[in-house]
């Protein structure tokens, strides 16, 4: 077994194919939409390969260290240009084919006119453990 | 004979069961692990071999647990006193128990997410496992909170007098966070704050008991079937249920009879106007804004005066609700939505389709999120047709 993080952008990935503002969507093509991708989460728990899913909120800050007795500096906003993550799935499966047969489920969620938005999920590989048998 | 343990009447007697044994020496922390020890045995003995009394078996078992827990300690010294001390028998003023209990675990020492843990197992009788699935946490995490929620208090005298404001508090936070996992954190709270009411009897404590019972009332309806969240004008008022919002009411009558108006009381008699309108259209929206000046009188907070925005714009018209909300820092949570539905109200679509929009990009969950933006679908189709 090997985790995976889907990982899904409000700004950064490529421009999905289908790719229209939610809010110029029909209100029925969002309810859909939801829909979706509640049923898959439901779905790979069924299966025994779902770990974590969260979503997001798109507004944040970039925080530091600013020396002994100062409070931390903040940087915020986020700038229009930065990469900005939505949310993530964390999944546990068999393989990678099988991790991209899923990342690419999730990314046919309806959007706009019904059709799938062919949306670019990232996907990342966990670091796996140490094998109790090395040799 | 095996029988399910009714596990909400053997939690209720747990803030009793705890009392005793802080009353006859134990250390409340230590107490508090005995208790959770004994529930835990009950469940598994009880349904092959129930007890004639539930509560003496409790404070029986709990109180050998202490002193076996105490023993393994090293504290030789305590030990010896206490096993020495066999128990005091004789009534127990378990209604005075009972409240120090949460003035206890909602003491100002604590931080809120502290409070509630603690509550909720002190007071609940929840497993440490429950709280955490009801929170999202691991258990570990629960675990840490919760003993050093414990160790906090550890010096507070059990029969100091608190702050009853302290206890609503953590409640309204136990009830507002709704419900996930397998624990009704909304119908525990509703149960904690109907106990709180049995022990003390205070308008405020009603006064809160009346707004969760009035809410509460109306969760069926709240949401549609696949999640999304169903607006008040909207809901489908036959789901709501009366027997919940009659209790509600009664108590809140009783609460203001005693004129000594809070908080709860005044966001119950809101509450309870919407409950009493057959349709969103009758609403009494005059009485409501009314009660929100109240409201504003008593808190100070700006949230209140947000709400009162929505409620003058119903009363007196958009362009009303607009003025009232102009005076109010847009950095508000939920500025934009109420912004949003003024200017729909008013006609200005294009307006409140872009605040709807604004609004969907700071909604504090996921359901509200996708509301607003369905809302400033709605309009945008409604505008390019």
């Amino acid at each position: 077994m090997a985790k995976y993080l889907l990982l899904k952008h409000y700004r950064g990935a490529p421009a999905a194919v289908n790719d229209v503002p939610m809010d110029q969507w029909k209100p029925e093509e969002i309810t859909a939409h939801v829909q979706y991708m509640n049923d898959f989460a439901a779905r790979l728990e069924k299966t025994g390969e779902f770990v974590d899913g969260q979503a997001l909120s798109p507004e944040g800050t970039f925080v530091r260290y600013d020396g002994e007795g100062r409070p931390p500096v903040t940087d915020g906003p986020f700038a229009e240009t930065k990469d900005l993550i939505a949310g993530w799935m964390v999944i546990d499966v068999d393989s990678y084919e099988r991790a991209v047969e899923l990342a690419g489920e999730l990314s046919a969620a309806p959007g706009a006119g019904g059709k799938p938005i062919h949306e670019w999920l990232e996907l990342r590989p966990f670091y796996g453990v140490q094998p109790t048998v090395t040799e | 004979m095996t029988a399910e343990v009714n596990e909400v009447l053997l939690r209720s007697l747990t803030p009793s069961v705890l009392g005793i044994l802080v009353r006859r020496g134990a250390d409340f922390a230590a107490a508090e692990d005995a208790v959770q020890d004994a529930l835990v045995e009950a469940v598994r003995v009880w349904p092959a071999d129930p007890p004639r009394d539930a509560k003496g078996w409790l404070v029986t078992v709990a109180w050998r647990k202490f002193l076996d827990a105490t023993r393994a300690d090293t504290a030789r010294r305590r030990r010896e006193d206490l096993v020495d001390e066999e128990p005091a028998p004789g009534p127990a003023p378990t209604v005075d128990d009972t409240l120090q209990l949460y003035f206890l675990c909602a003491h100002p020492s604590l931080t809120p997410s502290s409070a509630v843990a603690l509550t909720l197992r002190a007071v609940g009788g929840l497993t440490t496992r429950q709280i955490a699935q009801a929170y999202l946490v691991p258990e570990a995490t629960m675990a840490q909170r919760i003993s050093r929620a414990k160790r906090t208090v550890s010096d507070v005298r059990f029969d100091q007098p608190g702050d009853v404001a302290t206890v609503l508090r953590v409640l309204y936070l136990v009830f507002n966070e709704g419900y996930s996992g397998d624990i009704d954190l909304a119908a525990e709270a509703i149960r904690l704050t109907r106990q709180l009411a049995a022990a003390i009897d205070h308008p405020e404590v009603a006064g809160l008991l009346a707004l969760m019972l009035l809410h509460h009332a109306r969760r069926a309806a709240r949401t549609a079937p696949d999640g999304s969240l169903v607006p008040l004008a909207e809901q489908d008022r036959g789901r709501w249920d009366t027997k919940s919002i009659a209790e509600g009411v009664e108590i809140l009558q009783a609460a203001l009879a005693r004129d000594r108006l809070g908080e709860f009381q005044a966001q119950a008699a809101i509450a309870a106007l919407h409950a009493d309108a057959p349709t969103a259209e009758e609403t009494d929206w005059v009485q409501i804004v009314e009660w929100y000046d109240e409201l504003a009188r008593l808190t100070d907070s700006p949230v209140v005066r947000l709400n009162r925005a929505v409620a003058v714009g119903e009363a007196d018209g958009p362009r009303a609700g607009l003025a009232a909300l102009a005076v109010l820092d847009d950095a508000l949570p939920r500025h934009a939505a109420v912004a949003a539905y003024l200017h729909e109200r008013d006609g200005d679509l294009a307006t409140a389709a872009r605040l709807y929009a604004e609004a969907a990009q700071k909604a504090p969950n996921l359901a509200e999120r996708a509301h607003l933006t369905r809302q400033a679908a709605r309009l945008n189709a409604r505008r390019s047709r």
